[in-house]
């Protein structure tokens, strides 16, 4: 009986124990120094509750009185929204083109890819501070904006997509005699549309969120509303806006989520 | 000893599962419930240690009335009870060890459970059973790196590390192929004669049941119809049990040879 | 031998009805885009001049400026440390936050309400929505930045970790209650370790969203490397700009490396 083991240690992840435990003495030294070295000033933090007091006071209950200001700044971030996925989703097309390894020649393809990092690495806000730099405030920056956002997203997913396709299709056009473009167009087109449809409208729905932030920074729509409420103490108008935001955004998601899952 | 009497499942408002179905089970002996799928030999399974609750009856497991115990009273009976699964239904990313150990979780505290920090004796008792089923090389695998066969031993040693006083095993091999299927059998046979264990096996296999079953329960529509030595299941009974089945159900059960029997 | 009378000589691809379907469809988009495009509030002029505006602008920001290499690199960093902490403490918060909103393990109903609501409220309010009110309430500064990140991942992990709880395999659930095992000891046994993978997942995926969120905290005052692109953007300075941009595309560019190692290595 008293032949067998009688303790066990579960085997550990890493198995090399200097490794381990020098892994988790640095995350240990990385956290103090994280914490530490943050430039927080405690007796600012601490007046926060007052404050917090204050704002909820002044939010509670929400204003729906400046309504027609509330509708005004949706309907035009509705019209960036629609402008910029359509201007996005047809500048993704020759995008993901270029981007995709299977059609495209070596230097087309890393053009294509750099775009697409490029649009994909900064936050749509940043992106906003250089148009409404560019071209002023209002919403023709917010429509840029989102043009490359949308790029970012649909013209990524788009060459995924390319280069997954049928190789067969193309190689059948092509016995058949058919030229470049009518390649595309008949054994390409058909095989990425629809796809392409179902990342058009999510893309819709995620302008749409999108439009909501980059107005904080001047970029037009219901986002610059919101700031020139908070900009103002106008607490409570600032949550009616919030609400509607969240309202709004959960409708199109499930109009989108629907719309989707009808297409797939 | 096992006492059922009058016992009732029903789900809903539909027609009884269980229909006031008496079954006594003496010590030491393994007996076989057959019958074709839907005649509810895996709900009187799950009803006996409550992961299904009775509508009516009694259950009495060596003086204690199962039917009427709640939160860890019901836990303390569940100890007592040990079950084996179709699907082995181990946890696939927790070792060898663990799994087994998991057999233990009613008896342990819930700080050696988290530190995974098992009492000597468990360990013990844990290799002595791996060792007897010969999976003890592999305590610190993966249960998911196991084949089939290693995955039921997994579960039979579970079970019998809670000391039971009883096994339920719900087609033990069924997901197993033939000559795997006896090894669990012969096993599960074994251990009944060591343990002195009372183990109720329902089956599929009418063949693997008169070869290593004491007794033979045929179950149809919820109710006993047969219950016997296994040398008394004859073609009639047979016919009985498996009335109206289709065909291939019959076949899976090696009721075939039975069929031709009496067409001849 | 085909028989050529009644062999039909056109062919359309759709039915009549689909056509119709088809005609509303993009009737409707093509309004709403006429709409958007004649009643947005532009001024045409300045969108017919934006190609030059932008290449004047782009054409100032050459070549960057590298004087305040070693300050925008600490920031930073800063910023790292921000979306970091974030993230740590907003995967801690909601694992509670999972396991009351996903259906088979909330203890009632109240608390899958309340895990719902928490859900979707966090959710949908955006980052910097979050930030403008943190920097209401503690002032600017890196609180109100962390708050703001930690905020809106909670929704997000424990969306995503709610779901995996609802996904798993039953059945060792189920093995571990017949052995008797409390309820704790069933989550930590049968249900943790199957949802492991997917916490893992979660956790790298939205750190890497939060290093991307975590550069603009700073244009609402909320810090991090966004007020030093705000100081160089409103003092007109290009140059410097266009050197924070850069170090921000070279973080994303390498976050999102580290992502992809991390998950190899974990997964």
């Amino acid at each position: 009986m008293s032949d067998y083991p009688e303790t066990w240690r579960k085997p550990p992840m890493i198995a090399n124990p200097l490794l381990r435990y020098g892994l988790a003495l640095a995350i240990l030294v990385y956290v103090v120094w994280a914490i530490s070295m943050l430039p927080i000033d405690w007796a600012r933090v601490s007046e926060g509750i007052t404050r917090a007091q204050r704002i909820f006071s002044g939010a509670f209950p929400p204003s729906f009185e400046r309504s027609g200001l509330l509708i005004k700044g949706f309907s035009e971030s509705l019209k960036i929204a629609i402008l910029a996925t359509v201007g996005g989703v047809l500048l993704s097309i020759p995008i993901a083109f270029m981007a995709a390894r299977n059609l495209a020649p070596m230097p087309i393809y890393l053009l294509g890819r750099a775009i697409i990092i490029v649009a994909r690495s900064f936050h749509p806000v940043i992106v906003a501070i250089v148009f409404v730099k560019a071209v002023g405030f209002g919403p023709f920056a917010g429509v840029l904006t989102l043009i490359v956002y949308s790029i970012g997203f649909v013209a990524k997913m788009l060459a995924e997509r390319i280069e997954e396709i049928d190789w067969g299709q193309v190689e059948a056009m092509r016995a058949a005699g058919a030229g470049y473009l009518a390649t595309l167009y008949y054994a390409v087109f058909p095989q990425i549309m629809p796809r392409q449809i179902g990342l058009s409208i999510y893309q819709l729905d995620s302008n749409l969120r999108a439009s909501a932030v980059v107005g904080i920074v001047g970029a037009g729509g219901i986002g610059s509303t919101l700031a020139n409420a908070f900009g103002r103490y106008d607490y409570d108008f600032a949550l009616a806006i919030t609400m509607v935001i969240v309202g709004v955004i959960l409708i199109s998601e499930a109009i989108s989520g629907q719309i989707r899952k009808r297409l797939w | 000893m096992l006492k059922i009497s009058k016992l009732v499942k029903r789900y809903g408002n539909g027609d009884p599962v269980l229909k006031d179905l008496d079954l006594t089970v003496e010590s030491e002996s393994i007996v076989a419930i057959i019958g074709a799928s839907g005649a509810g030999k895996s709900t009187l399974l799950r009803c006996i240690n409550r992961l299904v609750e009775p509508t009516a009856g009694k259950i009495d497991l060596n003086g204690v009335d199962l039917t009427a115990l709640r939160g860890a009273q019901l836990r303390h009976a569940r100890r007592r009870i040990g079950m084996i699964f179709q699907g082995f239904n181990l946890v696939d990313r927790l070792t060898v060890m663990e799994n087994v150990q998991s057999g233990r979780l009613g008896y342990i505290p819930l700080w050696r459970a988290v530190m995974r920090r098992y009492p000597k004796q468990d360990i013990r008792r844990a290799y002595e059973l791996m060792e007897r089923v010969g999976i003890a090389h592999y305590a610190n695998k993966r249960a998911d790196a196991l084949s089939g066969g290693e995955r039921q031993r997994v579960g039979v040693v579970r079970a019998l590390m809670q000391e039971p006083e009883i096994l339920l095993a719900d087609e033990p091999t069924a997901s197993l192929d033939p000559k795997t299927s006896e090894q669990i059998m012969e096993l599960l046979r074994s251990l009944s004669r060591e343990f002195s264990l009372p183990v109720l096996i329902n089956i599929h296999n009418v063949a693997e049941a008169k070869t290593y079953a004491d007794r033979i329960v045929g179950m149809r529509y919820g109710r006993i119809i047969f219950d016997a030595e296994p040398d008394a299941l004859d073609a009639a009974a047979m016919d009985e049990i498996y009335a109206g089945t289709p065909a291939e159900e019959r076949a899976e059960a090696g009721a075939a040879e039975t069929l031709q029997a009496q067409t001849a | 031998m085909v028989d050529m009378e009644s062999t039909p000589e056109s062919w359309a691809r759709y039915t009549p009805q689909q056509r119709l379907q088809r005609f509303l469809i993009y009737l409707f988009s093509i309004a709403a885009i006429v709409w958007a495009l004649t009643s947005i509030d532009v001024i045409w002029a300045w969108v017919w001049d934006s190609p030059e505006q932008m290449g004047d602008l782009f054409g100032r920001m050459i070549p960057p400026d590298t004087t305040n290499l070693g300050t925008i690199l600490w920031v930073l960093l800063e910023t790292v440390n921000i979306a970091t902490i974030a993230t740590a403490v907003a995967v801690v918060v909601s694992l509670p936050v999972a396991y009351i909103a996903a259906q088979n393990t909330t203890p009632n109903i109240a608390t899958l309400w309340l895990g719902r609501f928490i859900l979707v409220s966090s959710r949908s309010v955006n980052t910097i929505i979050w930030a403008l009110l943190f920097v209401a309430i503690f002032g600017p500064g890196i609180v109100a930045g962390i708050l703001a990140i930690m905020f809106r991942s909670i929704g997000f992990i424990g969306k995503l970790l709610g779901e995996a709880i609802e996904e798993i395999d039953r059945r060792p659930v189920e093995a571990l209650e017949a052995t008797g095992a409390s309820r704790m000891k069933v989550i930590l046994y049968a249900i943790v370790p199957q949802v492991m993978p997917v916490f893992w997942s979660v956790s790298i995926l939205r750190w890497d969203i939060n290093l991307r969120e975590s550069t603009v905290l700073g244009l609402v005052g909320a810090g991090g490397i966004g007020l030093i692109l705000q100081g160089a953007i409103d003092t007109f300075n290009w140059q410097e700009a266009a050197t924070v941009l850069l170090a921000i595309l070279a973080l994303v560019i390498i976050g999102e490396f580290v992502a992809m190692a991390l998950r190899r290595r974990i997964i």
